[in-house]
């Protein structure tokens, strides 16, 4: 049974059903807090102040809460991206060139509705219509490394200075690792199939066409799609986050990544990137840690080494990247995170 | 009737070869459903967004799974 089937199908069902689920979910939202102190410390007579109840009423009211944020926000952005795809990107970057060509992939890959799966014949799509590596290479950063539900997830939870921060920084490391790249000169890293793939068939625009009623459905399947694939990551994030706000002494991450030490960014980008979650699961603990007195550089750093490198994505990568390149890939990416780290360090200090 | 279903085997690819499925039965189409795993191929026919489907060699969806109901309206006047 999918979505479709359930929703109404005369135009103004469909209107009520959208009137009716946003007004639960802005209910939802606002009595989050509310509605577990009464079911908690009233119906259930917990101990307010004890750690134990604090622990749990945090890890039930961040759960509904970032449940709630990831639902709104993927529906909203679903939406709004399925105006873009792919096959647009690459007709608005053929035959662009590096410089103008990796900052103008880096903003498309923001905007573009790219799942990683789709990496590898992207990838040789870009290369077959004469994208220069280094532009494909920036869009590939970018698109997982500024992630929109991370972009939300910051702006509801730290404000929008903090997100629009995350945004200019993750577009500057895609477009200046893309460029480094491309300068070295990596298309002999680049595995030789690539280049002899011709593109036939005709263009299929994945989004062309739809109807607006279409594409609100395709924002609720994606929402629950992916609530469906990430709750584990979601409720783990949250737990460790709970912990971590109960349990944790204030001091025992301080002293190994707060402001003082001068390795915090290194440590936390070379915790990150073996680490592999997704924006959602990561908020929790990134909230948690702030609470504990970690610098927003730092955090900001181990969360964009989460999202923007992965195993997964690498293993795929490496159908289409030889070894050197995929290397050379990841180290550029990584030395530009941890330059962000830094930098929003002695920026926000 | 020859429907090819391109996609490395990410979820959503394994999603369309059963919708597809699906429809191809509630048609009641003779139709022999092919799973097309390889990049080079893919992109040859053009595909940059997985999953795919191909119908009589000929990409008729990109991107997204469609949902039964449009596959079915898709598939319909190809039968003849």
């Amino acid at each position: 049974m999918s979505i479709a089937e359930l929703l109404p199908t005369s135009k103004r069902g469909q209107g009520l059903a959208l009137v009716g689920l946003g007004a639960a979910w802005v209910t939802a939202y606002w009595v989050n807090g509310w509605a577990w102190d009464r079911l908690l410390y009233d119906g259930l007579r917990m101990e307010r102040a004890a750690r134990v109840s604090e622990t749990i009423h945090f890890f039930l009211y961040d759960t509904t809460k970032i449940a709630l944020l990831l639902v709104g926000i993927i529906f909203v952005v679903t939406v709004l991206r399925s105006y873009m795809s792919v096959e647009r990107t690459r007709a608005l970057l053929g035959g662009k060139r590096e410089g103008l060509g990796n900052v103008m992939a880096a903003g498309l890959g923001v905007i573009t509705p790219f799942c990683s799966c789709s990496a590898v014949p992207a990838f040789i799509g870009f290369v077959a219509a004469g994208v220069p590596i280094g532009v494909t290479l920036s869009f590939l950063i970018a698109s997982p490394l500024v992630n929109e539900i991370a972009i939300g997830m910051l702006f509801s939870l730290f404000g929008w200075q903090i997100a629009a921060l995350y945004v200019v920084a993750g577009l500057s490391v895609a477009v200046v690792a893309g460029w480094v790249l491309g300068r070295l000169g990596v298309q002999r890293w680049v595995e030789p199939f690539v280049f002899e793939t011709k593109l036939g068939g005709q263009i299929i625009d994945s989004t062309a066409g739809l109807t607006f009623d279409q594409r609100l459905q395709m924002g609720a399947e994606e929402a629950v799609t992916i609530l469906r694939k990430i709750w584990p990551y979601l409720l783990v994030g949250v737990g460790l986050g709970a912990v971590i706000h109960g349990w944790a002494p204030t001091d025992f991450f301080t002293t190994y990544a707060g402001p003082g030490n001068v390795f915090g960014v290194l440590v936390a980008v070379g915790i990150g990137v073996p680490l592999y979650s997704n924006a959602a699961g990561i908020m929790p603990l990134v909230q948690a840690l702030h609470e504990k007195g970690l610098p927003m550089g730092t955090l900001l750093a181990f969360m964009m080494s989460v999202v923007a490198l992965s195993l997964p994505e690498m293993i795929l990568l490496r159908r289409v990247l030889k070894p050197q390149l995929l290397a050379a890939f990841v180290g550029v990416v990584a030395t530009g995170i941890v330059a962000v780290g830094y930098l929003f360090n002695l920026v926000l200090a | 009737m020859i429907i090819k279903v391109l996609g490395p085997g990410c979820a959503n690819c394994v999603a369309l070869e059963r919708v597809t499925r699906e429809a191809v039965n509630a048609l009641g189409l003779s139709a022999s459903i092919e799973k097309v795993e390889d990049y080079p191929t893919i992109a040859g026919y053009g595909v940059m967004s997985t999953p795919a489907l191909v119908v009589d060699e000929v990409v008729v969806i990109s991107g997204r799974v469609p949902t039964p109901t449009q596959l079915r309206d898709l598939l319909a006047p190809l039968a003849s």
